[in-house]
This record gives structure tokens, C-alpha cells and sequence, in this order.
């Protein structure tokens, strides 16, 4: 049972690069919250400050109600995977998982016993022997996600763990670690840049810009009803359209959306998957490129001033390469001054 | 899916007439001196000798002083080597991992004693010790041996230090390790292989260290080398020189032995990248 409290963290590095600003955070019980956003965005910087590998320059981080802000890492209850698996290559994968029970004091067979347990939870049993050289990139990164789990760590913290491996094994591990976090029930905060990774995994998601929240949801809102035009841009695809609302219409050259905002400058935005086509000529834009995925089609699109726009198909042999189309929103959101204004009920 | 045929090496002409020119400039001379101290007669015109025999190898070891440079030359070459470990792997460590006012000016100071000809700094520093009456000591000769190995022992180190991925600590504290049990447990066995060849060069250079040993030491302290060297110069003889020359071997040949052993043959060709 256990929750991280982070409040008003910052980090400030020399030459006063700010890499995390005022930052703030709840992690409820057994829940895995995913920080995600572009590199520099501050993210890992944040989970090494709750590791303790980086000193706060303000604010508070509380385990369970007990301020750890200027602890050395050793003495956290945290336990931290990380990208580069950083498995100590001079010991086998028995030792591997040992050292920190040794470090506790523990008897022999005990240690024995929980090493052959957690290396069964993670699908390895009878790796013990093995050097860590012999072991695949997914059976490192087990072995780290095992040395972190074996000391049964009040917080797990994931430092895109899956980065160095390819995307198959990339997808499979990611279900066997979000498995085995549910199973422990343990309290875990995961960096990514990797949106499917977060999308498929977190309870919630937190993105990441600059150093400071943009939103924080569960990832089917933070997919549907992004806040801010940035994380409508950065999860997923989104045609983000710069333009002009003037009595109720938005306008971006010969294309017309009813929005019924104020007059002025606004950035419309439409899923893909939102925009159907209809054949029409000269019509509101041009087929660029029609590409077939097989379950559907992707239909790149030239608006008369150049801009390029992306549709979702369920066929996409109805078109072709400069054939005019109209196109029918289905769903929008608005922006402006970098904040949602409107959303279309679907 | 079926394996691959394993495709056969190709044959590399560069590569052989690197090894074959290698082979006669080491070897050869080797070879020549090897044979010259298990010879009794060789005359010119003669491709092999007319007579070997260990006669010369029995007057050599039948000799005092060489026993007693042999046991000087192991003393001074193991008391050197663990006192230049004990100052410079420290130092090392400091240099790969924190950073302090002055740390490149002093990190390059090591290159110093090496940066000037050689035998100018000796007498230099000669001079010195001559008011401090350690010219023909023994802890004369191991202060000017210790300056020759500063820079094995500084800069080798310093290299295996920085390999050591900062992950791997950081780790190890997560697991619950202080830093000082970082060090040893992990930081430690990490660079030791590449620190060993550190400080096997050092009591190897030690071992034959001879300018510094002669000047600082004569005439009281003679190692092995400085014995060679007054045996040339003192009888015509081949073989005396040839003897001690192959004595001189067995201890780098047993120390690169033993090398092989702990590093490793991967570690030799990466250059000790650690």
C-alpha cells in the first residue's frame, strides 16, 4: 500500500536550464501513471529525482506521508529500471539478483528462495547460472525489471525500459510487465516517449512539455479530449488546421467547418479517423497519395494553399492520387491561446 | 530456416606480410640471443653452432651478485608497483569521477616526466637526492622508478575508471549499496581488468628500468639490468649477456602468461577500453 506524493518539484540545472518546473503529482495505490512526452521535456529528469539520482532544486516528494526529497537513493524504497538495463556484467544473473538482499542481510536460503521466485515471475526460471552477456535484450531487460521486483520496492520506477529492444518484443514485454505490476498491485511511474506504450499501459498519463504538466487523464481523454493543442499533437495522429473563425464558421482557404466560437484566430482539430470524404470537384482538397493498409486506408490530402491533411478510410479504392474531395468532419476541438475551446459531442 | 554455410576466412596478404615482417624484427633476435646462451662455441662463418652447452648458464647462476640482483630486482619491481597502485588508482578514481579546480593542468602534469629527455630529468633530480642521501638507496631508487610509472598508473586507470557505466553504480545504490561499497563491489571489479594491465606494466617497466636504477642507485643498488649492462661492457663474452638477457625474460613472460589468463585475449586487442 503505497502512494507518491510529488508536490512543486523543480530542477534547475547550471547555466539555469530549467528541466522540470513546478511539477506536481499524485500517484494513488497500486496505480501506473506514465510520463510521457518529446526528449527534453523533463521526464526522466523527474524520475530520477524520485529515485534519487537527482537533487530537487524545490518542492517535496513523499513515500506513504515520509518525505524522501533529499535522500540518497540507497536509502529509498524505490526501485528503478533503467533503458540501458545496467546489469552488473561481472556477476551472473543469480548474483545479479542477490547483491541488494545480501546488502539487507538476508539468510542464504531465503535469498536463494526469493531470487527463484521473482526469476519465475518473470519467466526465467533456471537462468540463475547464466552470465548476463548469454541473455537476450528482453531477457536483460527481465533481469533488471527481477533485481528491482526481488526487493519488493514500495514504488517502481521505469525508465524506458523497452527503448533499446525491437518493436515485436517491445510490445510483448510491455504486456508482461503491466501483467505483473497488476498481479504485485505495485505502485509504478513509467517514462516514455513512446505513446503506444503509454496508451497501452498506464492507469493514467501524464504528458510532459518543458518541464510542466500539460494534462493529466486516463489515456482514452488524453486520446479523445486533448486540452491543449500540443497534446493533441503529440498523441496520435491530429490534422491540427491554423485558421480563422468569422460568424461561426472556420475558415482555412476554400475549406468550411461550422464552429461556434467567438470571432477570431483558432486551430481546428480533426482525427484522421474523424474525416470522411466525399468525391467532389474541384472540391475543398486534393488527393496527394492513397495508401492501403489493408484494415484501411490512409488518404494524404493538399488544401489549394499547400497545407497537408491526413484522412482515415474504411476504402480506400473509392480513391485516387488528384481526384477532388469535400471533406465531413465528424468530430472537432478548437484551440486557442494554446487551450481548448470547443469539442464536438460524438 | 536453413543456417548459412560458414563462409571460409579469406585469405589477407597485407595482413600476412604484417605478421611475417613482425615475426623476423621480434622473434628473430629473440631467437639469436635464445641460442647465444645455450652456446659454447659459434664461429662466423657458421649458420648454427658448433657446440652447446649450459656452461655459461652454470658459471652465471654460480654467481652471487646475480642471485642477489635478481631478489633486489623483485623487491624493488613489487614495492613500487603496490606503492605507485596505492598513490595513483586513488588519483585515478578522482581524476574519471569528480571534478576540482586545476584537475586537467595536474591530470596532463603526469605526462611531464615523460614529455623531456629522460636522462636530463635524472640528473636533475640526482642532484637533489644527493643532499638528501638517498643516492645508492634503495628507497632512492624506488622514489625515481615510482615517477616512471605515474603515468601507466595514472592514465590507464583514469580510462578504465571513465568505461564504467555511471548506470551500473547508480544501480547498485538503488539495490541499497553506500557508495563506498559501490566502488568495490561494482565500480572496482568493472575496471580491474584493464587496472591489472596497468599495473602489470608497471612492474614490467619496473623490472627493466635501468637509467633511473643506475644513476640514482650505483654503485651500492644493482638490479638485474644495470648487472647486464656492466657484464656487456666489462667481457667480451656473448654468453654472460646472453644468460642474463634470457633470465630477464622470465618474469614478463610469466607476468603476460598470467595476463592472458585474467584479462582475457578480447581485453588485449580492445586496447584496454575497460
Amino acid at each position: 500500500m503505497s502512494v507518491l506524493k510529488i508536490t512543486d518539484v523543480s530542477k534547475v540545472f547550471a547555466g539555469n536550464t530549467v528541466a522540470v518546473d513546478k511539477f506536481s503529482l499524485d500517484v494513488a495505490d497500486g496505480e501506473l501513471v506514465c510520463l510521457l512526452g518529446p526528449s527534453g521535456s523533463g521526464k526522466s529528469t523527474l524520475l530520477r529525482m524520485v529515485g534519487g539520482f537527482e537533487r530537487p532544486s524545490g518542492g517535496v516528494i513523499t513515500i506513504d506521508g515520509e518525505e524522501i526529497t533529499h535522500l540518497s537513493p540507497e536509502k529509498r524504497p524505490t526501485g528503478m529500471v533503467f533503458q540501458s538495463h545496467a546489469l552488473w556484467t561481472h556477476m551472473n544473473v543469480f548474483k545479479n539478483l542477490a547483491f541488494g538482499l545480501k546488502l539487507r542481510r538476508l539468510p542464504a536460503d531465503e535469498i536463494k528462495r526469493k531470487v527463484e521466485a521473482v526469476l519465475e515471475l518473470v519467466g526465467l526460471a533456471g537462468y540463475g547460472n547464466r552470465l548476463t552477456h548469454q541473455l537476450s535484450g528482453g531477457q536483460q531487460q527481465r533481469v533488471a525489471l527481477a533485481r528491482s521486483l526481488v526487493l519488493e520496492p514500495k514504488i517502481l520506477l521505469l525508465d524506458e525500459p523497452f527503448a533499446s529492444l525491437d518493436q515485436h518484443l517491445r510490445e510483448r514485454l510491455r504486456e508482461e510487465v503491466r501483467d505483473i505490476q497488476q498481479r504485485l498491485k505495485i505502485t509504478t511511474l513509467f517514462v516514455t516517449h513512446g505513446q503506444d506504450e503509454a496508451l497501452s499501459m498506464a492507469d493514467r498519463i501524464v504528458v510532459m512539455r518543458d518541464g510542466r504538466t500539460e494534462q493529466i487523464d486516463r489515456p482514452d481523454v488524453v486520446y479523445r479530449d486533448p486540452k491543449t493543442p500540443f497534446v493533441a499533437g503529440f498523441i496520435g495522429t491530429m490534422n491540427l488546421i491554423e485558421g480563422t473563425v468569422s460568424n461561426g464558421v472556420f475558415i482555412r482557404d476554400s475549406l468550411r467547418v461550422p464552429l461556434p466560437i467567438a470571432d477570431g484566430p483558432a486551430i481546428l482539430a480533426i482525427r484522421p479517423e474523424s474525416l470522411d470524404l466525399v468525391a467532389a470537384e474541384p472540391g475543398m482538397a486534393r488527393v496527394h497519395r492513397v495508401t492501403d493498409y489493408g484494415t484501411h486506408g490512409l488518404v494524404d490530402l493538399d488544401l489549394p494553399d499547400g497545407e497537408r491533411i491526413k484522412s482515415m478510410v474504411s476504402h480506400p479504392d473509392l480513391f485516387k492520387a488528384g481526384q477532388g474531395v469535400d471533406l465531413n468532419p465528424t468530430a472537432i476541438a478548437a484551440f486557442r491561446d494554446k487551450m481548448q475551446v470547443y469539442r464536438s459531442q460524438t | 530456416m536453413t543456417a548459412l554455410a560458414p563462409s571460409r576466412p579469406r585469405l589477407d596478404a597485407t595482413g600476412i606480410g604484417f605478421a611475417i615482417v613482425l615475426t623476423i624484427v621480434i622473434v628473430l633476435p629473440l631467437l639469436v640471443v635464445g641460442t647465444w646462451a645455450f652456446t659454447e662455441v659459434w664461429r662466423y662463418p657458421n649458420v648454427v653452432p658448433q657446440q652447446f652447452g649450459l656452461r655459461f648458464w652454470n658459471q652465471t647462476l654460480g654467481r652471487a651478485d646475480v642471485w642477489s640482483a635478481l631478489t633486489l630486482s623483485l623487491q624493488l619491481s613489487t614495492v613500487v608497483t603496490l606503492l605507485s597502485a596505492v598513490i595513483c588508482l586513488p588519483a585515478a578514481y578522482a581524476f574519471a569521477r569528480m571534478s576540482f579546480p586545476g584537475r586537467n593542468i595536474l591530470f596532463f602534469s603526469f605526462l611531464a616526466g615523460h614529455a623531456f629527455p629522460k636522462f636530463g630529468l635524472l640528473i636533475a633530480i640526482a642532484a637533489i637526492f644527493l643532499q638528501l642521501n638517498l643516492i645508492g638507496t634503495f628507497w632512492g631508487v624506488v622514489l625515481i622508478q615510482l615517477v616512471g610509472t605515474l603515468m601507466f598508473m595514472i592514465w590507464i586507470p583514469v580510462a578504465a575508471f571513465q568505461g564504467v557505466d555511471r548506470r551500473m553504480e547508480e544501480a547498485a545504490r538503488d539495490v541499497g549499496a553506500g557508495p563506498f561499497r559501490v566502488f568495490w563491489s561494482i565500480t572496482l571489479p568493472q575496471a580491474a581488468p584493464t587496472i591489472f594491465a596497468a599495473v602489470l606494466l608497471s612492474f614490467v617497466g619496473t623490472f627493466y628500468e635501468t637509467e633511473g636504477a643506475w644513476l640514482i642507485g650505483a654503485p651500492g643498488i644493482r638490479t638485474m639490468p644495470v648487472l647486464m649492462i656492466s657484464f656487456i661492457n666489462n667481457q667480451m663474452v656473448i654468453q654472460y649477456g646472453a644468460v642474463l638477457s634470457v633470465m630477464l625474460w622470465v618474469p614478463s613472460f610469466i607476468a603476460l602468461m598470467f595476463a592472458r589468463r585474467v584479462i582475457g585475449g578480447g581485453a588485449f586487442a580492445r586496447g584496454f577500453g575497460g
